[in-house]
């Protein structure tokens, strides 16, 4: 997995709610085995593309400075509904590292530290108060991520503390592969099952 | 001994290694795959040279990218090739596929409790949200992502963080016209569709006791909508009536063992929750949504909301998209909204007993003239069954298409879309933004309630079309 440690960048506020994965990928998209690689040009599609297919220059990411922004401030609730990855995929093939918001779907939170992507989540007061401090710079102010040092600088220079979960936070500060960990419980896992075989033998046999 | 919740017993009885911080280890008991994401899952082990650990305990069905017209003939290239594939990867890693035609073929969250895969106090995943739907049965089931798949398939394990556990009660019952569709619905509309994040949902109470397991299904299946992960009920009689007998459910001695065992699941008298609520289920009327969020629900006697009497910013810029990119106006009301599109399927509400309550309403009517109106039975067996007992003609009487099982319109996988700027009922699961194809307008509702709108082409009350 690719690693996370540091990040200063141009942030985007996308502050409506409830932005579910299947705005963030259409389903059209990313059917097939090989459609991951060329997701990024249709992240956000609805919102980034109208009907004929040219840009939307009303979509954030479609204008200066945010087009390229490597930070999401998102709404409550961002990546709710389908569980696709290629969301996460399309996010960062787009280039988006980090996203920070109040909270996150859950499982699309899950996909994010699959795949090297930070979300921060923050009170959803300071959430908002980093996309005014952001729009008020006219996106010129960047955010900084540490994940090390666990803290987020705003473009004001003021600093707040973030949470990651411990072992989360150490498996995108080394870019460490969860199935490799887990196969070294191997053994843990075959006696697991002996015994479980004992006790739930219904599960195992037909 | 502590009271536990059905959840802290299910969760505990999977622990493979405690791994600190409220991280665990699990063991997965049962994996399904799908068209969609199951072939490339197999593909990614095979490339980084890891074994399926447990392939008895992995099932395979095609879903989502496969046609729904007869004879599968509108199936693209790219569905075939993923069809192909999934028939490939798990020959080869020895996987039971429940194939095309074959009886076992399904929506995969349709196909696992009616084969008795799915059992009360297994833990299952798979690579699709709305795997909370086998929590019906009294399992521990939720959807996982693409490297999560790869995981489960390379350790039969999952590393998960314990959720949170919420106790909804259903009370009362239900009156003529309400399904378990608008008791779901009406939960998402109360607690919104972040109400339920981080949390484990049991639901519970006397409406839900009483409940076939068909509905308990439906229930379920919603969970995410909510934004649990998971949602489950306790296993009890109903669930073991509806299991006995099935294919892959235990038999003989190994069926009485196994109730016993499941019989010890619900959650104990004094057990503790981190947050419980009950909704009066007598005071529920027909659900439907108006806008492209799942929570974006009123009853169908009720008006469109006015984003102008909204308070938070982002809220009320939220409602002004949805009602713009659904093309309504506030304060109208939702009755009589035209729809030209009409879809009876997916894993929320496509079983027998749904079929038949939209037969109810259809039998002996036509299909308004405009609209067009699908029912994609949910799997091959609820196919032939419903064809045992002349559904099929019921619908296609009336104008329907009768198609073959699977995922279709709900999420148009396999290109059945909803055209721009056209309106869909529907009884699947979610109405966001370009779901049914890029541009449509969708409105969940029941299956009693969108076969009403078939018949009168417009969004209408069940209630006064004359149905007992």
């Amino acid at each position: 997995m690719e690693k996370f440690t540091q990040l200063t960048a141009v942030a985007a506020p996308i502050l409506r709610e409830n932005i579910d994965t299947d705005i963030v990928i259409p389903i059209s998209r990313m059917v097939g085995n090989e459609a991951r690689g060329s997701l990024g040009q249709w992240c956000f599609s609805a919102l980034r593309y109208r009907p004929d297919g040219s840009e939307n220059p009303e979509f954030i990411l479609n204008r200066a400075p945010y087009r390229g922004a490597q930070i999401l401030i998102t709404g409550v609730n961002f990546g709710c509904g389908s569980s696709r990855e290629a969301a996460v995929w399309a996010l960062k093939e787009m280039g988006v590292r980090c996203l920070i918001g109040s909270s996150f779907g859950d499982i699309f939170f899950n996909n994010c530290f699959q795949n090297g992507v930070l979300p921060v989540v923050l009170d959803r007061a300071t959430v908002e108060s980093l996309a005014r401090e952001v729009e008020a710079s006219q996106g010129a102010g960047h955010i900084s991520v540490d994940l090390a040092e666990l803290t987020l600088t705003a473009p004001s220079g003021k600093r707040y503390p973030i949470t990651v979960e411990p072992q989360r936070r150490q498996a995108l500060l080394e870019g460490l592969d969860e199935i490799a960990i887990t196969l070294q419980r191997a053994p843990a896992i075959a006696a697991f099952q002996e015994e479980d075989r004992q006790r739930r033998p219904w599960v195992y046999e037909r | 001994m502590h009271p536990r919740t059905q959840l802290a017993k299910i969760w505990d009885a999977h622990v493979v290694a405690d791994l600190g911080d409220n991280a665990y280890l699990l063991h997965v008991d049962r994996h399904l795959l799908h068209d969609l994401g199951g072939s490339r899952g197999l593909l990614d082990l095979r490339e980084r040279g890891l074994p399926v650990h447990s392939p008895h305990l992995t099932f395979a069905t095609p879903d989502h990218a496969i046609s729904s017209a007869p004879g599968r003939s509108g199936t693209s290239s790219v569905g075939r090739e993923l069809l192909a594939a999934l028939r490939e990867e798990t020959a080869a890693a020895g996987i039971r596929l429940f194939d095309v035609d074959e009886p076992g073929q399904g929506i995969v969250h349709v196909m696992g409790p009616e084969l008795g895969l799915s059992l009360p106090g297994c833990l299952i995943v798979c690579g699709d949200s709305h795997t909370c739907t086998h929590g019906g049965l009294g399992a521990l089931a939720f959807g996982v992502g693409s490297s999560e798949l790869a995981h489960v398939l390379a350790t039969q394990t999952i590393v998960q963080r314990r959720p949170k556990a919420m106790r909804v009660n259903f009370e009362g019952s239900m009156p003529i016209g309400v399904t378990p569709k608008d008791l779901i619905l009406r939960l998402i509309g109360v607690i919104g569709a972040a109400g339920g994040t981080g949390y484990a949902v049991e639901y519970a109470g006397s409406a839900v006791r009483a409940l076939d397991l068909e509905g308990r299904l439906t229930i379920c299946n919603l969970s995410i909508e909510l934004g649990a992960k998971m949602g489950f009920m306790a296993p009890d009689d109903t669930t073991f009536a509806y299991l006995a007998g099935r294919p892959f459910a235990p038999k003989g001695h190994m069926w009485e063992r196994a109730v016993a065992d499941w019989r010890q699941l619900p959650s104990d008298p004094g057990a503790q929750f981190d947050r419980e609520l009950t909704l009066n289920v007598a005071s529920i009327a027909p659900q439907v949504t108006w806008g492209t969020s799942p929570e974006h629900v009123i009853a169908v006697d009720q008006s469109i909301p006015d984003p102008a009497t909204i308070a938070d910013p982002s809220r009320r810029g939220g409602i002004e998209a949805a009602l713009d990119y659904m093309g309504l106006k506030p304060n109208q009301p939702i009755l009589g909204t035209k729809v030209d599109w009409v879809f009876i399927g997916s894993c929320t509400n496509s079983r027998l007993s749904d079929l038949r309550a939209a037969a109810a309403v259809v039998r002996g009517r036509k299909v308004a003239a405009g609209v067009r109106a699908w029912v994609v039975p949910g799997s091959e067996q609820i196919k032939r069954d419903a064809v045992a007992e002349g559904l099929d003609r019921v619908f296609t009487g009336a104008g329907f298409q009768w198609r073959e099982p699977g995922c279709s319109m709900c999420l148009a996988a396999n290109g059945e879309t909803v055209p721009r700027g056209e309106r869909s009922i529907s009884t699947s699961n979610r109405n966001f933004v370009g779901r049914q194809g890029a541009g449509a307008r969708t409105h969940l509702a029941s299956p009693a309630m969108a076969a009403a709108a078939a018949i009168a082409g417009v969004i209408t009350d069940v209630r006064r079309m004359g149905i007992a």
